[in-house]
């Protein structure tokens, strides 16, 4: 890991600053923003429905064992299933999937476009790298990534509920009586600012991370492996700051 | 015309180049050679703006590289053209993809044009029905001709080869070299080829530079590189013994090579 924290830090300031400098031809970056968006979206899908079943699964069963036998009435597990994984567990543990996932992948890339001067041609032709390699992939998983934390806090519940009604912890009415109970619909709001946050936070680090890759494959896998180390460290950094900004 | 005055590039304490001063001119083939590792990639470099000089300046036909203005920039670089030494061929484009991607960021042609100008490309590199192909489908020697039809394809004025040869066999180098040295003459384009491939010199060396730790040792032409006493030219052209006796077996019998 390179602790020459002060000075990456504005480098990635710089770099993010001329992301967002006027694109050459609109046209060429929204062609590269769909074949983003399709790469997160349908590339992430399959992953995010496993892990999101199972996060509601085990939260449905655990909060199952924790309250059986005491005053808490059972149909509290889809009340329970229903926020915690609203609030925390899918926007954070989908966008930690992701980074690994997704963010592994777009420092690879530009990595790989760096290191075999890909980079060095647009910047001949002269196109602004830093904006089109990093400006579509960003405003892609700015879209595609609130989606897919959505479709994780809707398969959560379902989760919860194949792991406690066809086991007849409680029955389906009861189920759904606790995910229908208390809603508030800021919670919604919250998880849209986090899968937000965290998109970003993943995309830009990624990138980064890409970006200024230097020759060789050993220093490629570094930076795919940092661009994931990093971008967790910091979604679970902003996942905390939120928690006390927004509640 | 491509000018160099006493150019100086530092990467921290280690000076790669000591003062370059050059004069790359227009319609021919100006060939840096020097053995790998003198700087030569770092002089294409500089030439082109991918780094800074440390000090010294760039003519591209008497306009000062380094104080024109960002709009001004935008217009010279669509009259440059560069070959990279692995081709640089972006992988999630096709090779027809490719080649427009240069008129697709930077022009308003139309899509006819656009394609028209691709096949015409395709056709001066002598390659066709590969336009749907992607680059990883192709061989090397191909992908240095999709990598030279994309850069000929704003018509450049100016146009830098890093390494063409690398990593081809010596017939289909050859073939590379003279496709270049083609394009140069009919378009009169200022062409600079960094080479280490001394084939390539004595084939298409209108004009030779002998970059040696960071300066230039020699300047000639390919008639001139037989008869000089320079002994850094002679080694590097002259690399192995067998080259060495036959060019005595040539002096010696009058011929030239
Ligand atoms: N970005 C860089 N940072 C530091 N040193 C560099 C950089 N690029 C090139 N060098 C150094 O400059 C010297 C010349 O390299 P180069 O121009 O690639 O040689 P070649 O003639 O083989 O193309 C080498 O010693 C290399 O280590
Ligand atoms: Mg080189």
């Amino acid at each position: 890991m390179d602790f020459n924290l002060l000075y990456n830090f504005g480098r990635y300031l710089m770099l993010m600053n001329a992301a967002f400098s006027r694109p050459e031809k609109w046209r060429m970056y929204y062609k590269e923003t769909i074949r983003q968006m399709h790469d997160i979206g349908v590339g992430s899908v399959v992953i995010v429905v496993i892990i999101s079943v199972f996060i509601g699964a085990v939260t449905a069963v655990q909060f199952a064992y924790q309250i059986e036998g005491n005053l808490i009435p059972m149909w509290y597990i889809g009340y329970i299933v229903r926020d915690t994984t609203i609030i925390e567990l899918a926007p954070t543990i989908t966008c930690l999937v992701l980074a690994g996932k997704v963010g592994s992948n777009m420092a690879a890339e530009i990595g790989g476009m760096r290191q075999k001067e890909h980079i060095d041609a647009m910047e001949i032709m002269g196109v602004n790298t830093a904006s089109y390699l990093i400006m579509p992939k960003l405003i892609a998983a700015l879209l595609v990534i609130p989606m897919l934390v959505a479709i994780s806090a809707f398969l959560s519940v379902m989760g919860g509920y194949l792991a406690v009604v066809p086991t007849e912890y409680l029955s389906s009415s009861e189920y759904i009586q606790g995910v229908r109970a208390f809603f508030v619909s800021y919670n919604v709001f919250m998880m849209i600012v986090k899968s937000l946050v965290f998109a970003f936070i993943l995309t830009s680090v990624s990138c980064f991370q890409g970006y200024y890759v230097k020759q060789g494959s050993i220093e490629l896998g570094k930076a795919s492996t940092n661009a994931v180390v990093f971008s967790d460290i910091l979604i679970l950094l902003a996942d905390y700051v939120i928690a006390t900004l927004l509640t | 015309m491509i000018r160099t005055e006493s150019l100086y590039k530092s990467f921290g304490e280690q000076t790669v180049l000591h003062g370059i001063t050059a004069e790359f001119k227009a319609g021919k083939m100006n060939l840096v050679i020097g053995r790998s590792g003198s700087g030569k990639t770092v002089l294409l470099k500089l030439l082109v703006g991918l780094l800074e000089p440390t000090e010294g300046r760039i003519f591209y036909d008497d306009k000062d590289f380094g104080s024109l203005s960002k709009k001004e920039l935008r217009k010279l670089r669509m009259q440059i053209g560069m070959l990279f030494q692995g081709s640089a061929l972006f992988d999630s484009m096709t090779v027809e993809e490719n080649i427009r991607f240069p008129m697709d960021m930077f022009t308003t042609m139309t899509e006819k044009e656009k394609l028209y100008r691709v096949n015409d490309c395709l056709t001066r590199v002598s390659l066709t029905g590969v336009n749907k192909n992607y680059p990883s489908e192709l061989s090397g020697g191909m992908q240095k001709r999709v990598g030279i039809a994309r850069a000929i394809v704003l018509n450049p004025k100016y146009l830098f080869c890093d390494e063409p040869n690398s990593g081809l066999d010596p017939k289909t180098a050859l073939t590379i070299d003279e496709l270049i040295q083609d394009i140069t003459e009919e378009n009169r384009i200022t062409t600079i080829v960094n080479t280490h491939d001394m084939n390539s010199v004595m084939e298409t060396g209108d004009h030779i530079f002998l970059l040696y730790q960071g300066r230039i040792t020699w300047e000639g032409n390919r008639n001139d590189v037989l008869h000089s006493t320079n002994e850094t030219l002679q080694d590097f052209i002259f690399a192995s013994p067998f080259l060495r006796k036959l060019r005595d077996t040539a002096i010696l019998n009058g011929k030239s090579i």
